[in-house]
């Protein structure tokens, strides 16, 4: 006797109230790629719309930032700089915090942000944060170019100019500063979907962490004093040093701080991982 | 023909109120159950989600256990009054928000327009928008590129295509977003009431182009609209939400007329919340009533059915017997198909009273809806003299019949017919 069975109906997507812990769908991520461009072209070309400078703009906002900490930290305060001209020490420290807290804040304001368009569709909504990270990335590259002119300006002055192979660390930092911005931005994002106390946290905790952060002093410089083994634990100091390190070859680097820094953001970027694919299927709920 | 959407015990939980210390200690209680692989205490409580009703709990079950499927190829209307859960199931067809329990099983690509031009940037020109809005509906650039043409085509703005959509006009904004809209290729179209934008020219385009894109390419459409014509048009299955739950399942036009009566049930013929008014103000149009051969109040009329409107109102100050008073019927394009003026008829107002009754012995309308337009104005109808102009006073239904007893029902539309003989010669 043979029974004709009607196979069983293969489904491209079931939607069902619960995920697992860790629902990351990397080949979905991959389809909407070309998405992902276009919020990072979207973020660049609309910011300096209708403006007479456009672009230039990317270029004052770190200028003049570095001539008022060259006013305050280095001629009012007499802060040394580790042997570095003060103003490629400034520049350079401002530009690489800058990619970080633009990360920071722009992630972490995913959710609310965009309840609008996230409301409507459906696509991953991890595209917006890594949209944001990459978008930022770019007005990063402007900067560090800016940083490159000016180095070779005053290399020109001193007929010395610093290029080593330490320089081929350099991306791996701007990776590790983007891995920090986006795993803190997306806890955040994540915390502030339902109760809104975080997003009045992160508008000065960002402020308050540049001045935990050697962005405008060098960590060389705390070293006689008691509480500078607290400024290592920061997971930021022991990047912003090794990218100063890497780029004029002097100052403090530490292997050690560095391992501690990426331990740390593997564990923040897994931990808002969890928060994020959590969050992103009721919040529209909450928002 | 396999399904392509099963829906299974659907249902979906909210919250009402606001977010503070007291959803704050509900969320710690369910973490708390969740922690010792408990079920969530609050999904087992919950109010239906009757609106109007004040509730005994916080939660409400903006859906209850829904079960339905869809075939493929097959236009589902979904309809249901306001709250009904109509955008809730909507909203977590498209993946845009999670169900509290039960679970959707879908086959093949989903696209959801529950809006044109989401994503749209106000200073991006139309051809980046273009772009843009189409991937995030989940295109890919080179299907957008290949289609491209025939978007700005389709939405007819070509000229205006390097200009950021901020200087478009409304209008040309929302034919370009549904441009984009209409030319996805998924297998599934969810598609929320965006065809009650843009002038009637469009809504005939947008209207054509879904029936298309169902019937001749063989996609599963899921069309939500309060426009029981539209509905009837596209859909060939029609499910009716109401608080929450199906109410009805099954062939599109018992559906349609089922909801009509539903939504009749409860009709409001009062006019005193009314500010959309025009006129001096002197007198005042306060309350209609429709009435049907049975002399039972209702708004849900079959066609060639006897029908009385009774008109109420106050005055101030007015020598009623030169008002002019005029009851119209309107179709869904707000056009007048008919109207019934006082003067005309003979008929003047007396000051004994603020209460009138039109009578029409037989109302040959097609079926479809018909809003009713009031008028007042007086000794001319000069826009000058107007005393009182209510659009949309109320809505009537009129159902089909088989008028002419051939066995076949007259055909919906928006316009009166008369009677008449066809005879060979």
């Amino acid at each position: 006797m043979s029974t004709t069975q009607k196979p069983p109906p293969t489904w491209d997507l079931i939607i069902e109230p619960k995920a697992a812990l860790l629902d990351l769908n990397i080949s979905e991520l991959w389809q909407y790629r070309d998405l992902l461009w276009l919020f990072v072209k979207r973020d660049f070309t609309a910011q300096y719309k209708q403006t007479i400078l456009g672009p230039l703009w990317h270029f004052i906002q770190p200028i003049f930032t570095t001539i008022v900490f060259l006013m305050v930290f280095g001629k009012i305060a007499n802060i040394p700089t580790d042997g570095i001209e003060p103003v490629l020490f400034y520049m350079s420290g401002i530009s690489i915090w800058n990619y970080f807290s633009a990360c920071l804040t722009t992630t972490s304001n995913t959710f609310v942000a965009n309840a609008g368009i996230f409301g409507k569709v459906y696509f991953p909504r991890l595209v917006m944060p890594l949209s944001s990270v990459m978008s930022n990335m770019v007005k990063f590259g402007i900067q560090f170019i800016l940083l490159l002119v000016v180095m070779a300006w005053f290399g020109m002055k001193q007929h010395y100019f610093y290029m080593g192979s330490s320089w081929l660390l350099i991306p791996l930092l701007v990776v590790m500063m983007a891995g920090m911005g986006l795993g803190l931005g997306i806890i955040i994002s994540s915390l502030t979907t339902k109760y809104r106390d975080f997003t009045v946290l992160i508008g000065f905790a960002v402020q308050l962490l540049m001045y935990a952060t050697p962005i405008a002093y060098p960590l060389s410089f705390l070293k006689t004093k008691s509480f500078a083994s607290w400024f290592t634990w920061n997971p930021l100091t022991p990047i912003v040093e090794a990218f100063r390190y890497s780029l004029f070859g002097t100052g403090t680097v530490d292997s050690l701080g560095l391992l501690y820094s990426g331990g740390f953001i593997v564990v923040t970027l897994l931990l808002g991982m969890v928060f994020f694919s959590k969050v992103e299927r009721t919040f529209m709920d909450t928002v | 023909m396999s399904s392509v959407i099963q829906v299974e015990n659907l249902s979906k939980q909210y919250r009402l109120g606001t977010v503070g210390t007291g959803s704050f200690s509900h969320d710690f209680n369910r973490a708390w159950h969740r922690i010792r692989g408990k079920e969530d205490p609050y999904l087992k409580i919950g109010d239906v989600n009757d609106r109007t009703q004040r509730g005994k709990s916080d939660y409400v079950w903006a859906l209850k256990d829904i079960n339905f499927e869809v075939k493929q190829g097959e236009v589902m209307g979904i309809i249901g009054r306001n709250g009904a859960g109509k955008s809730t199931l909507l909203k977590i067809l498209s993946r845009t928000t999670s169900p509290s329990s039960g679970s959707v099983k879908i086959k093949g690509r989903v696209a959801s327009l529950l809006e044109v031009g989401t994503g749209f940037h106000p200073e991006l020109s139309g051809r980046d928008n273009i772009f843009l809005n189409g991937a995030i509906l989940g295109m890919s650039k080179q299907e957008i590129k290949s289609k491209f043409d025939e978007i700005v085509d389709f939405s007819g703005v070509e000229r205006y295509i390097d200009t950021p959509v901020k200087r478009y006009s409304s209008g040309m904004y929302v034919r370009l977003a549904f441009g984009v809209a209409a030319h996805l290729e998924p297998e599934i179209l969810i598609v929320d009431e965006v065809l009650a934008v843009g002038d009637a020219e469009f809504q005939k385009k947008a209207l054509g182009k879904m029936k298309e894109v169902s019937t001749k390419e063989g996609r599963t459409v899921l069309f939500v609209s309060h426009n029981m014509g539209a509905i009837r048009a596209l859909c060939q299955t029609a499910i009716i939400l109401k608080n929450g739950t199906t109410h009805y399942i099954g062939e599109v036009e018992d559906g349609v007329s089922n909801y009509l009566r539903i939504s009749s049930e409860n009709f409001q013929g009062s006019l005193l919340k009314r500010t959309d008014r025009e006129g001096n103000g002197k007198f005042k149009f306060i309350n209609i009533d429709i009435k049907n051969e049975k002399g039972e109040r209702t708004n849900t009329l079959f066609c060639n059915e006897s029908v009385s409107f009774l008109i109420q109102f106050t005055r101030e100050g007015i020598d009623v017997s030169r008002i002019i008073l005029s009851l119209g019927l309107k179709d869904q394009n707000n056009e007048l198909i008919a109207f019934f003026t006082s003067d005309e008829m003979g008929f003047y107002l007396n000051e004994d009273s603020n209460c009138y009754q039109l009578d029409i012995p037989h109302l040959a309308l097609r079926a479809g809806d018909y809003s009713v337009w009031l008028f007042a104005s007086y000794q001319t109808t000069d826009p000058k003299d107007f005393c009182d102009v209510i659009d949309s006073a109320i809505m009537i239904s009129i159902l089909p019949i088989d008028f002419w007893v051939s066995g076949k029902m007259i055909r919906a539309r928006n316009t009166a017919f008369f009677n008449g003989i066809y005879s060979q010669l």
